[in-house]
């Protein structure tokens, strides 16, 4: 099954001396499904561009089926972008935006005319043919960018914040679209967010990038499950970071002290660690438990409830623990009902040691 | 606060705003209008009262073959100069949209200087340095002259298109396919289309009046206002009202177009 498309090895970009992307190596599998993901300036939207030839590597080499493209003009590459600005020609009408491929690629006027119509037809657009862009909606205007883009039958497709102009409803339902539109085409997306929750419900493998490297690849489980490193952790904004200091570690688990106290972990570090190390210790807040009193097992810190944050249906309790610090433990709806709890409560938070891990602080 | 409301003294104001603004337009083209108005007055005098309609003046000035050359010899240079300039401009900016390059602010300066020339310096210039390449004197002196003074313009004109056309635009293109040249065919002449008809009309009126610099190098081969003045030195005669009303509707034509064009690719998009 795993065939390689795609191979960006050692990519590196500077702009007037300004590094934007360092040393990039990703290996993209045919039919994958990958998201490209940091904050602003994180080097995600350079990296596709130079996968597209609109920007030049100033080291390391593009493959695409294992022939290097890095030094190929874009008009050489098989590789549509879907822009985020859509960057549709304003003067032509839909049908020969869709068809404008297709005429760089030498089809004749009828058969071209015929294969943006299919396209159009499938995007659901078909009765804005005659059209110019800018009579469309937003949506229909990322559905024309979508044809034109696929009108020429690539093996690879590229977007770039597909959903980021649009507005918040259209967004979910164009998310699922995409996921279908890859699951039948069966060819591989690359495409670069900023929102995670766009990236871990569409992508199968996602790519976190900061500064111009990248910080971890994996799938959106493995990810949510185990950050590599503080950054992602801190970056998916979904678990309680925590300064500590090894105490002992053993092939069993980590334990350290905290300012809260004595915490330790079942999972084994990553890398070796020494007694007297800094690290920072990562629990998921949706792992965090509230209970009324102490119940004598590990990771356990008596505190406060500072404040209930309410988010649709789920709450997140802010606990603020007597060494300081503050905890956050994501509940649902339904755990409150049945442990109903309140501003200034005094509670316990606890955690299984199975489900926290360090990370290099 | 609606449009509806108002004291007297908003009405009051407004009534004054109106009152100067038709004063100043009055101003302008009292002589235009009073100039069109006696090219059709039957007396040789251009005084009141009217005398009658008449279309004497014309006839007379198109019965006039120094006039009629005149006529042909700018229509020429101004069909000419029209193409050229306007393709010069469009390179122009071009290079300037597509390319980054050290001494690129001069490039840009150089490239609007000519109409920022005197034009008795430029006359001058032209006339001396034609006179050396022995090109003076004919219509092509003249119009190379006017496609250096008129391209400026016209790549002011371009140079505002195509700074709407926005960064990704032509990658899309090189993105599905289209190398530079098809680009250019394909994506940025079609773009730029309305400021290329519009640049194409402006620098055929620039032409079409141009008077001091045709002065200096026309010689045997006079453009249309250098034979006014000639006519204008000669003997006050109705028919200049005639040739004036004519080359001003011509002028004031192509650019109406030119404006028309410019303004509707502006409401078009976006």
């Amino acid at each position: 099954m795993s065939v390689t498309i795609l191979e960006l090895d050692g990519l590196s970009k500077s702009f007037d001396k300004q590094s934007a992307v360092s040393d990039v190596s990703i290996s993209v599998q045919k039919g994958e499904f990958i998201a490209l993901m940091g904050p602003s300036g994180c080097g995600k939207t350079t990296t596709l561009r130079m996968i597209a030839g609109l920007d030049a590597p100033t080291e390391g080499q593009i493959r695409i089926w294992g022939r290097d493209v890095s030094q190929d003009a874009p008009w050489r590459r098989d590789t549509p972008l879907v822009w985020q600005s859509y960057a549709l020609f304003p003067f032509m009408s839909v049908r020969r935006n869709v068809e404008f491929g297709l005429k760089q690629r030498g089809m004749i006027a009828k058969d071209r005319t015929v294969k943006a119509d299919e396209w159009l037809e499938r995007m659901g657009i078909a009765a804005f043919a005659e059209r110019m862009p800018h009579q469309l909606s937003g949506g229909q205007r990322q559905r024309v960018a979508l044809a034109r883009a696929l009108a020429t039958e690539p093996e690879l497709l590229l977007l770039d914040e597909p959903l980021s102009a649009l507005d918040p409803h259209l967004k979910v339902s164009m998310q699922t679209e995409l996921v279908r539109l890859h699951r039948e085409l069966g060819i591989t997306f690359v495409c670069v967010t900023h929102s995670h929750s766009e990236a871990f419900a569409m992508a199968d493998r996602v790519v976190i990038m900061d500064k111009g490297t990248v910080q971890q690849i994996g799938a959106p489980q493995q990810i949510h499950r185990r950050a590599d490193n503080r950054f992602v952790a801190e970056f998916l904004g979904a678990s309680n970071i925590l300064d500590v200091k090894v105490l002992y570690a053993d092939a069993s688990g980590v334990a350290a002290d905290s300012a809260i106290g004595r915490l330790s972990t079942q999972a084994p570090a990553l890398k070796p660690v020494q007694v007297g190390e800094a690290l920072s210790l990562v629990v998921a807040m949706d792992r965090v438990e509230i209970a009324r009193s102490l119940s004598g097992a590990v990771n356990q810190v008596p505190g406060r409830i500072a404040m209930m944050e309410v988010m649709g249906a789920s709450i997140t309790a802010i606990v603020e623990t007597e060494g300081g610090v503050t905890l956050r433990s994501q509940l649902s709806s339904r755990d409150i009902e049945s442990n109903p709890l309140a501003v200034g409560d005094t509670v316990v938070a606890s955690w299984d040691p199975a489900s926290a891990y360090f990370v290099a602080h | 606060m609606t449009k509806r409301t108002g004291s007297i003294g908003d009405t009051l104001t407004l009534l004054s705003l109106r009152g100067w603004a038709f004063i100043v337009f009055a101003f302008i083209f009292a002589p235009i209008v009073s100039m069109a108005a006696f090219s059709f007055n039957a007396d040789r005098f251009p005084s009141l009262p009217w005398a009658g309609f008449s279309l004497t003046w014309y006839e007379q000035v198109f019965a006039d073959p120094m006039i009629r050359r005149g006529l042909v010899n700018s229509l020429l240079v101004a069909l000419a100069v029209a193409p050229l300039s306007t393709a010069i401009g469009f390179l122009a900016a071009y290079v300037d949209h597509r390319f980054q390059f050290v001494g690129k602010r001069l490039y840009m300066a150089l490239a609007s200087l000519p109409p920022t020339v005197p034009v008795v310096i430029m006359g001058v210039a032209m006339l001396t340095f034609q006179g050396r390449i022995g090109l003076s004197g004919t219509l092509f002196g003249i119009i190379a002259a006017h496609v250096v003074i008129s391209a400026p313009f016209a790549m002011v004109l371009i140079r505002m298109r195509l700074a709407e056309l926005g960064p990704d635009i032509e990658a899309a293109a090189w993105n599905l396919g289209a190398g530079p040249w098809a680009t250019l065919r394909e994506v940025v002449i079609p773009f730029c289309a309305p400021a290329i008809l519009a640049s194409i009309f402006i620098t055929a009126a620039v032409s079409f009046d141009e008077f001091m610099i045709a002065w200096f190098i026309s010689g045997q081969n006079e453009t249309l206002p250098v034979r006014v003045l000639a006519l204008l030195q000669g003997q006050v005669s109705p028919r200049i009202n005639a040739i004036g009303t004519l080359v001003f509707t011509t002028s004031m034509l192509l650019v109406i177009l030119a404006q028309a064009l410019a303004f509707r690719s502006k409401a078009g998009r976006r």
